[in-house]
């Protein structure tokens, strides 16, 4: 067992860990933070994407012993202190961009990253950007306009939600 | 003007806040105290002998704390089945053995073996490596024409053959359908296949069973769409655990699409073993797991013919199909072919006549059972897909064909067994052409071969049964189980109200939907119910949530419940307004005097319920909590119609949606957004089953598609924008709420409107194309214009 440490959220962070743990076993089991979920085991689906100093990463594809010294950002550290939503996780729920919620925090954290690299994305982009997070509830529309909506463009044109 | 509150408005979700911010309680993230984790070392052959299993090395490995295999589960219970089907000769279904782990023999990829208990997930999995299992290799059987031939090997021993039963439906109209058939003007034929696929909900499978031995009361907590069925059929059947000593628990669930529902081996074990060494016991299954171990969903391949008259009256249909069951039956499995398949094959039309024969047939693969739609699908595809040849073949249109055999008079009983309550098919029709924008449809093709694509309108209609169902009918039909659902309302002193539910949400978001419709009953704030369900202990008891049921039924019975209520709160009014009981009035949340301003709050009769001291104590009881049974009196019958717009590119065969709209009545809505995300959801599958989606295996057994590298999922870029209205509605005539439910409709009514589209665009450039099985890939396609 090696010691990793790590910023979490802002806060500090340490934990001993296999060699072959990964970075979402070392949040999941070793912090307790079951925000970020693993959906598949060979990196496809995207439900454990977190930010690794800045850049968005799929968790379950890093080990934790890679990310020492890194700010990590995850699920949990998203909404402000007081408990209110950022943009995106209120452009999710208003537009009813999740159902079952498992894929959530990873399409979050995907949006997340994406509108930092591109605040206006068009609808073509983003589909395009998604395609290493899965969602099996929503057929995506939903999830689609709602980072649209969250990067500030009029919506209300698009189908029902 | 939308309402802001109760009924037909569309409040943000309140399990939103939770999975927006990482604070979901999903079955994997509960951790029992001291928790042991199991690895099941699963059979790599489809078909194979045990003649050996050596554990000794794996048992002397770091962390492990037992070994269990086949031996430890003799003279346990296996799997039940939770449906009998009769064949057409009036036998019961061969029905095999489903053992938790192996006896013996494995019979198909995935099947368990044995199950290594450690300290660590990591230590069981090396351990599990360990074992040394002297495994002979057997012939499979794979494909099911081969599988049910003269002499072919057998899944199980002892069964006479591979077939499961050879169902007719309706029998006795046999012969008069194929009267009709020699009768006809004109017969339509059509062979294809309803691909085999995964459901996949993006949360894999979990279970941790507990034990506490100075109570004797063992606990599961599982990914499960309805814990008390698990209760019931691992209790009862499985372990020998009576209800009051075993709680399941079905916390947070990352959508089921049906392959939730059944009672899996990894349940039984993990409950069988926490007892057995006194420790809690873990299992989460990776992707890889998933593919090899969650009951799949589709695998027919059918026959239908189609018979009309010289005025393209249907005149009778008939159809021969072969249903795979996979090496073992799942919970409802033998279900699914036949009364959720055969009994739908009227589809929207007044066919007079029908014969359905299903052959369901034993192989060396995973088991099948349902998945979103489940029955239905199969059923609505390949009638309209053969109604579209019929048209093609006849030179009319398909829109005018199906308008003409459309049934327009309700109640209407079908020759497939079901009454359809209510409906208008003529109306969803007409408002898909006007979303669908049908009319610039020629304007569009004419740009896309502009651009050189070719572009296909598929349109089509669906009707499903929805609601399952009533409990004396299926019963009859061969359920093993009822199919009511119950509903507990506690109200509390100061006015607000529990609902506990048999009915689970794992996406369908009940714990808001559910709250408007007591609001709108009572008059209060939907802030002041909340909705408890996932849980054996709170709930009386519960069928749960499949086959679009939870609003029809478990909704029902939560009205029910609510009734009782207002009921008891009125005679309470009336004993502190000082009237008669049915001169009482309850709006907004007041209790009123009718013809009078006298009145008493909401607030102040619950008070009084649980204060009684100005009561009528001789009458009734104090308190205020109530439960209802709710058995429903007939299945539901949602319908509509769905367009789909493609473009194929003449070059790759690659096909690309660039319009789906779909017009459903779902009778009456209680909450538009989530209606709308669940026609989204099942648009999603559809097309993912008509595009991409696809379980294949190799005729050794092998999965090729067992990951999400190899089996492709729909992502956000396969997908447009939908179109979704649901603006025509016939309400249900018998349940209270006059809903139908809408949460399979999707994945029902789209992967013919995409076959159909792709057919259109292949034929107008002029290519003699009638069908291409799904999924339709490039490869597919191209072959087909190039054959």
């Amino acid at each position: 067992m090696t010691q990793v440490s790590m910023t979490v959220n802002g806060k500090a962070a340490s934990g001993d860990v296999e060699n072959r743990t990964l970075l979402s076993a070392f949040l999941r089991e070793t912090l307790g933070m079951t925000g970020t979920h693993v959906g598949c085991d060979t990196s496809q689906c995207g439900a454990c994407v977190v930010h690794v100093n800045g850049e968005a990463v799929k968790s379950c594809t890093m080990l934790a012993l890679e990310a020492e010294g890194a700010e990590v950002s995850t699920i949990e550290g998203q909404a402000a202190a007081d408990g209110s939503l950022n943009a995106i996780q209120q452009a999710f729920q208003d537009h009813h961009g999740l159902q079952c919620g498992f894929c959530t925090p990873g399409m979050v954290m995907s949006a997340s990253a994406l509108l930092k690299e591109n605040p206006k994305p068009t609808e073509a982009e983003i589909r395009a950007y998604l395609e290493g997070n899965l969602c099996r509830c929503t057929g995506y529309h939903n999830i689609v306009k709602a980072i649209m909506a969250a990067s500030g463009q009029d919506v209300s044109a698009i189908a029902a939600e | 003007m939308p309402k802001d509150s109760g009924i037909g408005a569309s409040p943000k979700r309140r399990e939103d806040l939770r999975f927006l911010t990482g604070t979901g309680n999903y079955t994997d993230d509960i951790n029992v105290n001291g928790q042991a984790y199991v690895h099941f070392l699963r059979s790599d052959v489809a078909h194979g002998r045990i003649n050996g299993l050596d554990t000794a090395a794996a048992a002397a490995m770091p962390g492990v704390i037992r070994i269990f295999t086949g031996a430890d589960f003799e003279g346990v219970g296996g799997l039940p089945c939770g449906w009998q089907v009769t064949d057409r000769h009036g036998q019961p279904m061969q029905e095999p053995a489903h053992p938790v782990l192996a006896q013996g023999k494995v019979r198909h990829v995935g099947d368990p073996i044995a199950a290594v208990v450690a300290e660590t997930a990591e230590q069981a999995r090396d351990a599990a490596e360990a074992i040394d299992v002297d495994l002979e290799e057997l012939p499979a059987v794979i494909d099911m024409k081969a599988a049910i031939e003269e002499g072919a090997t057998k899944v199980h021993d002892d069964l006479t053959s591979n077939l499961c039963y050879d169902w007719g439906f309706v029998e006795e109209n046999r012969e008069a359908v194929d009267k009709a058939f020699a009768d006809a003007a004109h017969v339509t034929t059509l062979e294809l296949v309803n691909n085999r696929l995964v459901a996949n909900p993006m949360e894999p499978r979990v279970a941790v069973g507990d034990y506490n031995r100075a109570t004797d009361d063992s606990t599961l907590y599982t990914t499960s769409q309805n814990p008390h069925v698990i209760r019931l059929l691992m209790g009862a059947f499985v372990l020998g655990i009576p209800e009051h000593k075993l709680r399941v628990v079905a916390p947070d669930v990352g959508g089921g699409f049906g392959s939730k529902i059944f009672h899996y081996a990894e349940e039984a074990f993990c409950t069988f073993a926490a007892k057995a060494i006194n420790r809690a016991v873990k299992w989460t299954s990776s992707r890889s797991e998933a593919f090899i171990s969650d009951a799949h969903g589709r695998d027919h391949v059918t026959k239908i013919e189609l018979a009309l008259d010289a005025d393209h009256n249907f005149t009778a249909l008939r159809t021969d199909t072969l249903a795979n069951m996979g090496a073992y039956l799942s919970t409802f499995a033998p279900s699914v072919p036949t009364w959720l398949h055969g009994t739908l094959m009227a589809g929207n039309y007044k066919t007079p006549l029908i014969y359905v024969n299903v052959k369901a047939v034993f192989t060396n693969t995973v088991a099948v059972d349902a998945y979103r739609g489940a029955g239905r699908p199969e059923a609505t595809f390949q009638l309209e897909r053969v109604i579209d040849k019929a048209a093609r073949e006849l030179n009319v249109d398909p829109i005018e064909l199906r308008r003409k055999n459309f049934i327009t008079e309700f109640p209407y009983a079908t020759p497939v067994a079901v009454e359809y309550d209510t409906g208008d098919y003529n109306a969803t029709m007409d408002k898909l052409i006007e979303v669908a924008d049908l009319a610039g449809f020629d304007a569009r093709k004419a740009e896309s071969e502009k651009n050189g694509k070719l572009r296909g309108l598929g349109v089509n209609c669906y009707i499903e049964a929805c609601g399952i169902a009533p409990s004396n009918l299926v019963g009859q039909l061969g359920a093993r189980a009822g199919l009511y659902e119950s509903a507990t309302v506690r109200v509390n002193a100061t006015g607000g109200l529990v609902v506990m539910t048999g009915s689970h949400s794992h996406g369908q978001g009940h714990e808001t939907s559910f709250p408007q419709v007591i609001a709108e009953m009572i008059g209060i704030d939907e802030s002041m119910v909340e909705i408890v369900h996932g849980d054996t202990a709170n709930a009386p008891m519960g069928m749960g949530t499949y086959g679009s049921r939870s609003l029809a039924v478990g909704g029902s019975a939560m009205v029910r419940a609510t009734e009782k209520i207002i009921n008891k709160a009125k005679k309470i009014a009336a004993h502190l307004l000082e009237a008669s009981d049915a001169d009482i009035e309850l709006k907004d949340g007041q209790f009123s005097v009718a013809g009078t301003d006298k009145s008493v709050a909401w607030g102040d009769v619950t008070l009084a319920a649980y204060v009684p001291h100005n009561y009528p104590l001789e009458d009734i009881e104090p308190g205020l909590e109530e439960t209802a049974f709710y058995d429903p009196a007939n299945f539901t019958y949602p319908a509509g119609a769905y367009a789909c717009e493609v473009e194929v590119d003449p070059d790759t065969g690659k096909v690309t949606i660039e319009r789906f709209a779909a017009a459903d009545d779902f009778g009456n809505i209680v909450n538009p957004m989530i209606v709308d995300g669940q026609v989204h959801g099942g648009l999603g599958q559809g097309i993912g089953q008509a595009l991409l989606e696809g379980a294949v295996y190799d005729e050794n057994g092998q999965l090729l598609s067992a990951s999400f590298m190899d089996y492709a999922m729909p992502r956000a870029d396969d997908v447009p924008f939908y179109t979704v209205d649901h603006s025509c509605q016939t309400p249900c005539t018998h349940n209270p709420l006059g809903v139908k439910g809408c949460g399979e409709a999707g994945a029902i009514g789209s992967p013919p409107a995409v076959v159909n589209a792709v057919v259109d665009a292949l034929r107008s450039a002029g290519k003699d194309i009638t069908h291409i099985d799904m999924p339709l890939s490039p490869s597919r396609v191209w072959a087909a214009m190039n054959q």
